[in-house]
């Protein structure tokens, strides 16, 4: 990727960005008087800022990055992740389950668990979400760095650092309040800052229109865009323009590699409800708000711009896509480029495989090990079997090898960015990429030490101090949680797609906690133990599923079927979504059985205000249209209407 | 609430606006500059759409604040 250079003013602008996230940390501090106040807002927040806090902390490396790296990749059946995955989970979350996650006045989620059932879940839901949550922080801190990196050849190590110490500094003066204060201000910052991109992008390609018309002729021929590594392969040209036909004819006929039940049940119900319904990093913000009424508005409130997202985050992906695929265009999804020093060795190794025949796994292999860049498996056989390799010229071979190099997905929003970007609309929209990582991370830090101080120290290793202590802990907590993402960044910088990864990880840990919760809210006869040992072994029981299984075309290891190769998925996004569905079914079949079997310990009064049949209806005040129970079903059919519209 | 989200936002995106319509104006002869943004003096445009946002922004502060001081 070819460098961009910033001036005076892209740097006036991240600037002043910089100093408004400070300097409401500063503002805040002289709020943050006791451990209630750092952790949890002192609750008194309104809904809509809540609310757009609840959309921003989810929005890291996950929703920029990737959702448009997965635009290009999969094409609009990637709005499934919105329309079927957070807006029905994000209602579900007003209605049904936040009258029981603040009514019952628990300070997190795993503190939940402790009312309902009993220590063990607690501890075992903490652990297994702290661990989460920092990988989370760490593989997006990793994705800015590595995009700042590429962009600006600015040092990796020094954006990793500075961009932790920014969020360090805000979130250790103002605590929660302020998390949720600079999340709203970067909610606004990541939309405005990239609509215009979008909306350059999106003309320069002839509209709408055009951009399906290109997207069609590249669904009948995606190798030649390096999107499959099969050359046989072909889709329907609607693969990448519908959302649900492509998806009827099962996993072969669409990019994603996915059929119908993987991404209602995996995805839809699995996926999005144990990570919106469960997740802390961002049911704390909804906990966070002054009353019930707003805590219960906050996911709703969220829901209206989520809706609308997928127009800023995966269309330009499919607009990347059609760019590539518009002669005149000169625009390509971005690859890792071959260095000349490395084109050399790569040129005489390509020549010297031709001769020897060798076979193309192997080839393939050692190509990479000599270019330091991925290929295209594709590609390289017809290079290997071509006769014309061995008499054209180096330089056209050049290209050719250059061609065959993978697609880095991750690298479309930046490459449209500066493709649109004149200075000025550069350094907003480089500030808006900062902002939406920001957000992202210091919601992660927030929830981490909010779990650390209450659930696992307060819980177990100091019980009984002041509350001067626990906010002290809390201030530790922050700095520690900061440094952990930092190791985990380093770690995630051996994959390459994050999206990917993230998803494997929630599917670990989410997929059976929806289970417990769900039985736990609305099945009185639910017992501690079977929810202990439901949640532990669905855990176990991803884990299994992910040593046993793998997708095609990966060699096993990291990526799966480390133990044995049972089951072969058709791709990584298939993979997870398996797995989670399995992982749920384990866990919510073992709870109720065991449940079955054993003694219920907390009394029908101990259970109130935290099971669904035992807690008194509340009165209802409000009208009719104001209720969340209306608006979420206008929100669904909302919902609904787009899924049919894109049909 | 101590401090109303509002009055940094406005404060903020009024000041982006400012910067890119100054930006914009001062650019505004330069076609080489914005053929990337298809012709368009985007910093231009953009910036005074910041402002009037910044602007509501505060409006809104301002309002909320008469309200319940």
């Amino acid at each position: 990727m070819t460098q961009v250079h910033l001036t005076f003013i892209d740097f006036t602008i991240l600037g002043l960005y910089i100093a408004f996230v400070i300097g409401i940390g500063f503002a805040l501090k002289r709020q943050m008087k006791t451990s209630a106040d750092f952790f949890l807002s002192g609750r008194n927040i309104p809904a809509w800022v809540t609310g757009l806090a609840f959309l921003s902390a989810n929005l890291g490396a996950l929703e920029l990055v990737g959702m448009a790296a997965s635009g290009a990749k999969y094409g609009i059946a990637t709005c499934h992740f919105y329309w079927v995955g957070a807006i029905p989970a994000m209602v579900f979350l007003a209605v049904f389950m936040m009258p029981f996650y603040y009514g019952s006045k628990a300070r997190s989620v795993p503190e939940y668990l402790k009312l309902r059932f009993d220590e063990r879940a607690r501890a075992f839901n903490s652990i297994s979400f702290a661990v989460m949550t920092i990988f989370a922080s760490g593989i997006s801190l990793n994705a800015l760095a590595k995009l700042l990196n590429q962009l600006l050849s600015w040092d990796y190590n020094i954006c990793l650092w500075v961009c932790s110490l920014i969020v360090l500094l805000y979130v250790l003066k103002g605590g929660l309040t302020s998390a949720i204060y600079t999340e709203v201000l970067q909610f606004f910052m990541i939309v405005l800052g990239f609509a215009p991109v979008v909306w350059l992008g999106l003309r320069d390609a002839g509209g709408w229109n055009a951009v399906k018309d290109k997207l069609e002729g590249v669904a009948t021929h995606p190798v030649t865009y390096n999107l499959v590594s099969d050359s046989s392969k072909t889709f329907q040209p609607d693969a990448w323009t519908h959302a649900w036909i492509p998806l009827l004819g099962g996993p072969s006929a669409n990019p994603m590699g996915v059929d119908v039940f993987a991404i209602v049940f995996g995805l839809g119900f699995v996926l999005s409800f144990g990570y919106w319904c469960t997740n802390f990093l961002v049911v704390q913000r909804a906990m966070a708000a002054k009353d019930m009424k707003a805590a219960r508005n906050t996911p709703l409130v969220a829901a209206v711009p989520k809706m609308l997202f997928p127009l800023l985050v995966i269309l330009p992906g499919m607009i990347a896509l059609a760019l590539t695929a518009t002669a005149g265009k000169e625009y390509r999804l971005p690859q890792a480029i071959i260095t000349q020093a490395h084109m050399t060795p790569a040129l005489g190794a390509i020549k010297q495989l031709a001769t020897s025949g060798a076979d193309l796994t192997t080839a393939s292999k050692a190509l990479s090990v000599v270019a330091g860049v991925s290929f295209n498996d594709a590609k390289i056989s017809e290079l290997l079997k071509s006769p014309e390799t061995l008499s054209s010229s180096d330089q056209q071979l050049a290209i050719r090898l250059q061609d065959a190099v993978v697609n880095d997905y991750d690298g479309v929003i930046l490459s449209l960015v500066k493709r649109y970007c004149p200075t000025g609309m550069l350094g907003l929209a480089l500030t808006a990429l900062l902002a939406s990582f920001m957000s992202g991370m210091a919601g992660n830090v927030t929830a981490f030490n909010t779990v650390w101080t209450y659930d696992l120290y307060q819980a177990y290793i100091a019980p009984n101090k002041s509350d001067d202590h626990y906010a002290w802990m809390g201030r530790v907590v922050t700095v520690a949680g900061i440094l952990l993402s930092i190791a985990a960044a380093y770690f995630a910088s051996m994959w390459t797609n994050a999206m990917d990864i993230i998803q494997l990880v929630f599917g670990f840990v989410n997929a059976p906690l929806f289970a417990t919760f769900l039985l736990g809210m609305f099945w009185s006869r639910t017992t501690a133990t079977g929810a202990f040992i439901g949640l532990v072994s669905g855990t176990a029981a991803s884990a299994l599923f992910h040593a046993c299984s793998i997708s095609q075309g990966n060699i096993p290891g990291v990526k799966g079927a480390y133990l044995a190769k049972l089951v072969v998925l058709p791709s990584d996004m298939a993979q997870n979504f398996w797995l989670a569905s399995f992982a749920f079914t384990v866990c919510f079949v073992l709870t109720v059985v065991i449940s079955l079997a054993t003694k219920r310990v907390k009394s029908d009064e101990e259970l109130k205000g935290l099971v669904y049949s035992l807690t008194p209806k509340p009165k209802v005040d409000q009208a009719w249209y104001a209720r969340p129970e209306f608006i979420g079903i206008v929100l669904l059919i909302v919902c609904v209407y787009f899924n049919y519209l894109f049909w | 609430m101590g401090l109303d989200i509002r009055f940094p936002i406005g404060m903020m995106f009024t000041l982006l606006g400012l910067i890119l319509l100054a930006t914009g104006f001062f650019t505004s002869g330069d076609a080489a500059m914005y053929q990337q943004s298809l012709g368009l003096n985007v910093n231009l445009w953009w910036g005074g759409f910041l402002l009037l946002f910044g602007g509501v922004m505060w409006g809104f502060a301002i309002l909320g604040k008469n309200k319940n001081p």
